[in-house]
């Protein structure tokens, strides 16, 4: 009946040793790895774990095989402590060898100039890790793990010990070792050398912190201006998003609700950037307002829009539907049998909502305005659409890797206020708001009723909240019809070229052509984004498992490095990769592979949380009880928890998918010829000024994209939860 | 000694922070095979704790545990041979109750009919016999008390463990199911630990009670020495709402309380002792005589009568089965000890 204790440890044994004999061990540059599995006992480039360490001069990875041997002694005692540092001890051993091997022989012999002093010049040198290296060192990671949990950690569970110190090792390879090594880029110096001088000089620099704009002279620096368009879209987008909030939670009937659910849904599924065109359309040079302008008045267009205006109201959209999901959630949250309590006590409905409904906001509030200032220093599709001579952060840090500057330590710097600002916001809320909450979902209901609002505030409300989703109604099929007409300005026939161009179809001798520019780019897309989303689902899902149901040492600190993907922006990730990930031994720069890592960890928060808010709704001993009747933890996750998770699971795939599809700043240092993006095709069609093919693939996207989260709706399916019919969770489980 | 369930020295702290304070202190214990123990005690002593240790849930900070003489510290609940019933019941709210019932067999490699076969056949021996397609959101209180009951017990467990099973059942249910849960563990021969806050409940079904306190085991023993040879203070409080009140012993074996005289059935050391009396332990002279006591206040319960009276030695809470002639408020009594529910312990520091 119970399995054998020590199933998995012979599995991943076996998996590392296979690793050695049956997969090449480097990465193969030009071809795929499954290409050349019947080349492992040739070339050094082809060969296995074992050939290469005896017939192609590297020894050092024989350390991997003598730990898996000195594992596999383990296997002699039976299961406790004895054998847990048997198993600690060889895949040290192992680990130390392989990883400590790649980092310290690069392509050109050792990676670190102290060697050379050292030991002398070294003949042999090492490729990027490939499929035996990569499988080897998952095998010894995960005995590591296992020898862990037999010492009595992680309550004696192998499964949760893998979890999280695979997780764990994934986290630190994929974020914090990349962002460590871009940011330390930015103490060295232009002759190399290491200095706290540089870093200071570089981020000192006044174009970065010029504060002349105040005085009416000259231009700010970069990262004031960073600043201050963070502040006025985090305070523009929360006050906007609570409005809306509010009306729709409390004062519009049935009839609103659907039209502000789909506002709410918008920017989830159209990228960043299509607000900025929309906006250009209408107050660009060209665009609708400036050409009345100069029809009625006689007044010259100009580009008065572009900068900090443009950026801001771009920005407004693209954030406010955040803002309004956050705030919907804490009035829904919000017990109408406190209002009920004021108004006993004689308060009127004015007074009320002034001393308990709005202060029980406050920490939502608090809430929203963070996560705008974040979402704006991070954003770099509407600055580069819209933002003209405005820099910021963001799109500075692109310019310094991709211009004719090619200046890393600038751009490390940059990242480096960036991340700090990112951080900084982070910390405050999570310092400041992480244990305050006043709004109780509890599972008992609140028999109270909702309070009306004040007549004066709803008056305002309305007075606001319409026109301005009306305002957002026209940009959007402004966006759309742009798409249609031959040019924007000059033009306004109706045509389908820039379909045509884009998607084009052929029928040739050949059979069916893809002729269009578009098409590369979006099966690219598409194939990247689908492998990534149940990737991030799965991982997001498994540590907000681990985060939410085990406890171990370190716990704390595994949750921080999780959530840190968030506060780290997009730009500075994407600059990390090119840096990090450019040399032996994780050698992936140009392979679509990275792109798929890149939205993996930077799509990983989103994930996280969706499973933690569903998480806190699941009674724990459901799985407790899954684990008495002897089910193993991946069985219950299967089981029991996955089942019951459906909701966040639907949130995590939709979201991180949804993301992948939209996402710029992370991948646009990433993509090749070879692996071009939607997103990145795009921008580079606004850069040409063609904004008829770019409007008509963002309405491509936009519909190809509501298809597909249906899809995901509809395969993925309800719960099953008895006569009870739950409605699937809102999409914003928590941003 | 066979024991079923051995604590040895066992402590347990949650978190990682070794300033933390312990939730269980050096608790050593056994679990005799074959019985029922209860583990007693106020919410936060530590019985919980000490229940999820048992099952694998928790892993003790020190110590050892043994389950049939085999040492089970560091291994999980899978393979430790122990079941569980979850004070929420913790029925798979997605599964039918076959299916919630047969999950444990599935899981383990069982296949489907079979499965279903023995899972009806549990369900028959619980007393559930046609609900076998419901979702357990269908099914009242008692009948997903009997599927939890069923689902534990189809695995064929040595051991099983209850964590407050009856506290959400009402007060019919209740004795219902503590007679059957008594009955169930002598017919299959289990050796059952069974946590809980009710000390009524404890008295009825045990072979053996532990009481705890703040972490550590207060006494230990069989339901009749808990109640009647209570060893502290707090035992003596808990088991029975005794009251307590300052006497004197003297060498000669016998015990002073205010102007009673009385010989306890325990011996004690002379010097000052804690005389515990439980409410109905009291017996009312109505010509006086004993301590003096003016009632105060009174309630009716049905079948019988709670007074308190104001005494020179404080209040005093008296239950009286005399339903016939209730005592007036003001009357003035005497109030006498019975040979019964009359215990002597040591005054605590």
């Amino acid at each position: 009946m119970p399995r054998h204790p020590n199933r998995a440890i012979v599995a991943w044994l076996l998996a590392g040793l296979l690793a050695y004999l049956l997969l090449p061990w480097y990465a193969i540059q030009d071809s795929a790895w499954y290409a050349v599995l019947t080349q492992i006992a040739d070339g050094p480039e082809t060969a296995n774990g074992l050939f290469q360490a005896f017939a192609h001069g590297r020894p050092w990875l024989l350390g991997g095989l003598a730990g898996l041997a000195l594992a596999t002694v383990g296997l002699a005692v039976p299961p406790g402590r004895r054998q847990g540092l048997w198993l600690i001890a060889g895949a040290l051993l192992g680990l130390i060898a392989l990883v400590g091997g790649g980092f310290a022989i690069g392509a050109r012999g050792w990676s670190f100039e102290v060697f050379n002093a050292w030991f002398g010049e070294l003949e042999a040198q090492q490729f990027g890790m490939g499929g035996g290296a990569f499988v080897a060192i998952t095998a010894l990671t995960l005995l590591l793990a296992f020898g862990l949990a037999r010492c009595g950690n992680f309550k004696g569970d192998l499964f949760v010990a893998g979890a999280v110190v695979g997780c764990a090792a994934l986290l630190l390879l994929f974020i914090a070792y990349p962002v460590t090594k871009a940011l330390s880029a930015a103490f060295i110096d232009e002759a190399g050398h290491w200095g706290l001088g540089a870093l200071f000089e570089r981020i000192g620099d006044a174009r970065i912190w010029n504060l002349g704009c105040l005085a009416g002279s000259t231009q700010c620096g970069v990262a004031w201006n960073t600043l201050f368009l963070a502040l006025a879209c985090a305070i523009g987008s929360t006050v906007l998003g609570t409005m809306m909030a509010l009306l729709a939670e409390r004062n519009a009937g049935p009839r609103l609700q659907t039209p502000l659910r789909l506002i709410a849904l918008l920017p989830i599924i159209t990228p960043p950037f299509v607000v900025g065109l929309g906006l250009i359309l209408l107050f660009g040079r060209a665009g609708i307002v400036n050409q009345f302008l100069e029809y009625a008045f006689d007044i010259t267009p100009t580009r008065w829009f572009y900068g900090f205006l443009g950026t801001w109201i771009a920005q407004m959209f693209a954030f406010t539907p955040i803002a309004f999901m956050i705030m919907r959630g804490v009035v829904q949250g919000l017990a109408p049998s406190l209002e009920e309590a004021a108004q006993i006590l004689h308060a009127d409905r004015r007074q009320t909502f002034f001393t308990v409904t709005l202060p029980l906001m406050k920490p939502g509030l608090a809430n929203a305005f963070l996560v705008g200032f974040i979402e704006s220093i991070a954003d770099f599709g509407n600055p580069i659409v819209v933002g003209g001579q405005y820099s910021v952060l963001s799109t500075d840090i692109f310019f310094a890797i991709v211009g004719a500057q090619f200046d890393q330590g600038r751009a490390a710097a940059l990242a480096w206020v960036l991340t700090l600002f990112a951080l900084g916001v982070f910390a405050l809320q999570r310092g400041l708001l992480g244990r305050q909450n006043y709004t109780t979902v509890s599972g008992k209901g609140d028999a109270g009723i909702p309070m009306r609002l004040p007549d004066g505030v709803r008056r305002t409300l309305n007075g606001v909240v319409y026109p301005w989703l009306a305002f957002t109604l026209v940009v959007y099929l402004f966006a759309f019809i742009g798409g249609f007409v031959r040019t924007w300005g000059r033009d306004y026939t109706f045509t389908l070229t820039h379909f045509q161009t884009a998607f084009g179809l052929e029928w040739s001798d050949f059979g069916l052509v893809w002729s269009g520019t578009a098409w590369n780019s979006l099966f690219t897309t598409l194939t990247l984004s689908g492998l990534s989303a149940p990737l991030t689902a799965a991982i997001g899902l498994l540590i907000a498992y681990l985060i939410a149901r085990t406890d171990f040492r370190g716990r704390d600190g595994f949750e921080f490095i999780a959530l840190l993907a968030f506060a780290i922006p997009g730009t500075v990730l994407g600059v990390s990769y090119i840096l990090a990930f450019n040399v032996p031994p994780a050698e992936l720069t140009g392979t679509g592979l990275i792109i798929v890592i890149c939205f993996l960890f930077r799509n990983l928060p989103v994930g996280v949380q969706a499973g933690t808010a569903a998480f806190k709704q699941l009674d724990k001993s459901l799985d407790e009880a899954s684990l008495m009747l002897r089910a193993s933890t991946a069985q219950t996750l299967q089981r029991v928890v996955l089942p019951l998770l459906k909701p966040a699971l639907i949130a995590a795939l939709v979201y991180s998918f949804a993301r992948a599809m939209t996402t710029v700043s992370a991948v646009i240092f990433l993509v090749t010829a070879e692996n071009e993006l939607a997103t990145t095709y795009i921008i580079g069609r606004i850069g040409n000024g063609d904004y008829g093919i770019a409007l008509a693939y963002c309405t491509v996207l936009i519909l190809l994209m509501s298809l597909i989260i249906g899809a995901i709706q509809w395969l993925v399916g309800e719960r099953r939860l008895g006569r009870r019919k739950s409605s699937a969770a809102p999409l914003a489980a928590g941003m | 000694m066979d024991y079923g369930i051995e604590f040895r020295n066992i402590s347990k702290r949650y978190g990682t922070d070794p300033a933390a304070p312990l939730v269980v202190k050096s608790v050593s214990f056994g679990i005799e095979a074959g019985s029922l123990v209860t583990i007693l005690g106020p919410s936060g002593c530590g019985k919980t704790t000490v229940l999820r240790m048992i099952a694998g849930l928790e892993s003790p900070t020190d110590g050892q545990i043994f389950i049939g003489g085999r040492e089970v510290t560091t291994l999980g609940p899978a393979e430790r041979n122990v079941s569980m019933m979850f004070q929420s019941y913790a029925l798979f709210p997605h599964m039918n109750v076959v299916d919630n019932v047969m999950y444990g067999l599935r899981v383990s490699g069982v296949p489907k009919a079979p499965a279903t076969a023995r899972a009806i056949e549990a369900l028959k021996n619980v007393g559930l016999v046609g609900y076998d397609a419901r979702m357990p959101s269908e099914l009242s209180g008692g009948q997903q008390q009997r599927v939890a009951l069923a689902r534990a017990l189809i695995l064929e467990p040595k051991i099983l463990l209850f964590d407050e099973p009856l506290s959400n059942l009402d007060a019919r249910l209740r004795r219902e199911m503590r007679e059957e849960i008594r009955s169930l563990q002598q017919r299959l021969g289990l050796t059952v630990a069974y946590v809980t806050h009710d000390q009524s409940e404890a008295l009825a079904v045990s072979d053996t009670i532990i009481v705890m306190n703040d972490g550590r085991i207060a006494q230990r023993g069989t339901p009749q020495e808990m109640y009647e040879r209570p060893g502290s203070e707090f035992v003596a409080g808990f088991m029975g709402e005794a009251m307590l009140f300052p006497g004197v012993a003297d060498a000669d074996g016998s015990v002073r309380l205010g102007p009673i005289d009385f010989r306890p059935r325990q011996s004690v050391a002379a010097g000052a002792v804690k005389v515990a009396v439980r409410p109905e332990a009291w017996q009312i002279r109505r010509d006086g005589g004993g301590i003096v006591g003016r009632l105060q206040k009174r309630a009716y319960l049905g079948s019988y009568f709670e007074y308190t009276f104001a005494t020179p030695l404080g209040p005093i809470f008296v239950v009286s089965p005399e339903l016939a002639r209730p005592l007036d408020l003001g009357a003035e009594v005497g109030l006498m000890l019975a040979d019964h529910g009359v215990s002597v312990v040591h005054a605590d520091a």
